[in-house]
């Protein structure tokens, strides 16, 4: 068995008692990698280099300050390709940001290589995070390691992949509409979206600004809560960040649901699920009312019109952050550009993907004048109503939960030619980023093969709310440690 | 649809135009959904979790080189970026 299939909390004792060195971890790690990426295609490029002199420090760390050195030191972890890392290409999965070599790393990257963490590479995700099934990455498809013919979802799909796969114990994605949460359901890991400015978006290669949060995929809710820890917290370089405190987020972690109030938001039951979907979902519901909770049938009348606003918000968003990709200053250049507005157009149109472009011309036209009422500041007040009907639940509940997703994987090219198919995917996830709250989806089973994901959803700043509920979950369904087995053709 | 390609300084193809013009449609007919809520009592939310005004000591503080700041870019030219003359 590999021994990436331990749990965080499990090697951390290991390298302290000298069973296993950070620098064999990193080795299990590239091993892996060299054994399957070739088939699944989660990493876009790995980092032996510079793994190995991290290990180093962390087995010298281990060796000289055990007590001092935190639980993540020595651990084999991995960073989205919109994550910058000093030094290491990072490029969002676009062409136009290829050869892209950062100066700076991002600030979530920066705290768990401060606490020791070993990265082993950059995961393939979406161009620039956009898309929930990772087939608009400019470099590879990423494929569903439970069924080589599905995708991972997206946009985070590599570092659920990674994580699934036991290439690393835990990786960095980022969340705008569910691009955590969507592919840790699809791929049997757990996912936390973080409250908003509960992560530094500082070195984030943003999408869209207002709705952004970097935070873990690992393969229990543990290891999550472990690696959230180190991130999270106030940070000069991003003035979004909260002052509150972080406190101990593994304070509830055993605490059980017994007494707990958890809402079950019946707009989101109305919806088309897939049956084997809500199979796992009322199945899981069960176990937790068994546990001692308290379910109660709440209403978020607003649901209906939570995927419209954000498909008017994030595209708003996404048109005025990605001016700043004009080939000038990164990228590859405009050799045959005659002025400087055509150079812009040529870097851009040879730069961005179908989605990418289909965001920026929908943003750009909701913004622009005599639409901007209609739509954009529309859907900013639908998007305080979002938030509102959130407020009011947590008056009566501690969390709610849901499926993470109507789905299971889809298989391959489904839902490529139909944007508004592929955006609905994310209705049960967006919600969560409108209102700014915490979220994290956690394996709760199966269905036909295909891991299910269970999404909490806690208030804001409510992450350890969250943590508790899902662990819960993870308890009874107990499957965490079941491994892919790939089928389909690779 | 032309007319957002160049204000986006997308540099569309008449065919990319013309299959962009078709989805556009039917993502702002799907959008246009927002126009059923009734928004008559809220304020809009730009941004959430309630923070205003983040405040600091206004202190020099160390930043990167313009050397670095400068490594990812195709052309400069006497530590300044190099671009085509403005038309």
């Amino acid at each position: 068995m590999s021994l990436l299939q331990e749990p965080i909390a499990e090697l951390a004792r290991r390298l302290r008692r000298r069973e296993v060195s950070a620098g064999e971890l990193a080795q299990a790690s590239f091993d892996a990698i060299g054994s399957a990426d070739e088939r699944l295609g989660a990493f876009l490029r790995t980092t032996r280099e510079s793994a190995a002199a991290q290990a180093e420090a962390a087995d010298r760390r281990l060796r000289d300050d055990p007590d001092g050195a935190g639980p993540l030191c020595g651990i084999p972890v991995a960073y989205k390709d919109v994550l910058c890392t000093k030094g290491v290409e990072t490029t969002a999965a676009s062409r136009i940001l290829a050869g892209f070599v950062p100066p700076y790393s991002a600030t979530p990257v920066r705290r768990l290589e401060e606490a020791g963490a070993v990265g082993v590479g950059k995961l393939n995700c979406d161009e620039f995070a956009m898309g929930s099934s990772n087939e608009n990455s400019a470099y590879q498809q990423t494929r569903n390691p439970f069924d080589l013919g599905r995708v991972p979802g997206g946009s985070s799909g590599g570092s659920a992949v990674a994580v699934a796969a036991r290439f690393a114990c835990a990786t960095l994605g980022s969340d705008t509409g569910g691009s955590i949460r969507l592919p840790a359901s699809f791929c049997g890991v757990v996912g936390v979206k973080p409250s908003y400015g509960r992560v530094s978006r500082y070195g984030l290669i943003a999408f869209a600004s207002s709705l952004d949060q970097v935070g873990p995929l690992t393969k229990t809710v543990e290891d999550a809560a472990l690696v959230l820890q180190v991130i999270a917290g106030r940070d000069d370089h991003d003035s979004t960040t909260t002052p509150a405190p972080v406190g101990d987020l593994r304070e509830l972690l055993h605490a059980g649901v017994a007494g707990m109030r958890l809402g079950v938001p019946q707009q989101y039951l109305e919806m088309q699920l897939d049956p084997g979907v809500r199979a796992v979902f009322e199945q899981a519901a069960a176990g937790l009312e068994e546990a001692g909770a308290t379910l109660v049938p709440v209403s978020l009348p607003s649901t209906e019109y939570a995927l419209a606003a954000y498909y008017v918000i994030a595209p708003a968003e996404v048109s005025s952050n990605l001016a700043r990709m004009d080939g000038v200053r990164f990228g590859p250049g405009f050799a045959a550009a005659r002025d400087l507005t055509e150079a812009y157009e040529e870097a851009r149109h040879r730069g961005f993907g179908p989605e990418v472009r289909r965001r920026i011309a929908l943003g750009t036209y909701v913004l622009s004048s005599g639409y901007y009422d209609a739509y954009y500041l529309r859907a900013q007040k639908v998007r305080t109503l979002v938030a509102q009907d959130f407020e009011r639940v947590f008056q009566e509940v501690d969390a709610l939960i849901s499926p993470t997703a109507p789905t299971a994987a889809f298989p391959l090219g489904e839902r490529v030619g139909d944007p508004l198919a592929m955006y609905a995917t994310d209705i049960l996830t967006l919600p969560a980023n409108l209102a700014g709250i915490s979220g994290i989806s956690v394996p709760a089973g199966f269905a036909e093969g295909l891991p299910v994901g269970l999404q909490v959803l806690g208030p804001y700043l409510g992450e350890a709310t969250c943590f508790r509920v899902a662990a819960a979950v993870e308890e009874q369904a107990d499957v965490w440690r079941v491994l892919p087995e790939p089928e389909g053709p690779g | 649809m032309a007319k957002l390609s160049r204000l986006a300084r997308l540099g569309l193809t008449p065919d990319e135009l013309a299959e962009l013009e078709t989805q556009l449609a039917d993502i702002i007919g799907a959008v246009s959904k927002l126009s059923q809520a009734d928004i008559s009592q809220v304020d809009p939310t730009s941004q959430v979790g309630g923070l205003t005004n983040a405040m600091r000591q206004d202190e020099v503080a160390p930043g990167l080189s313009a050397e670095e700041a400068l490594a990812n870019a195709p052309t400069t030219e006497a530590g300044l970026l190099r671009v085509p003359a403005i038309q």
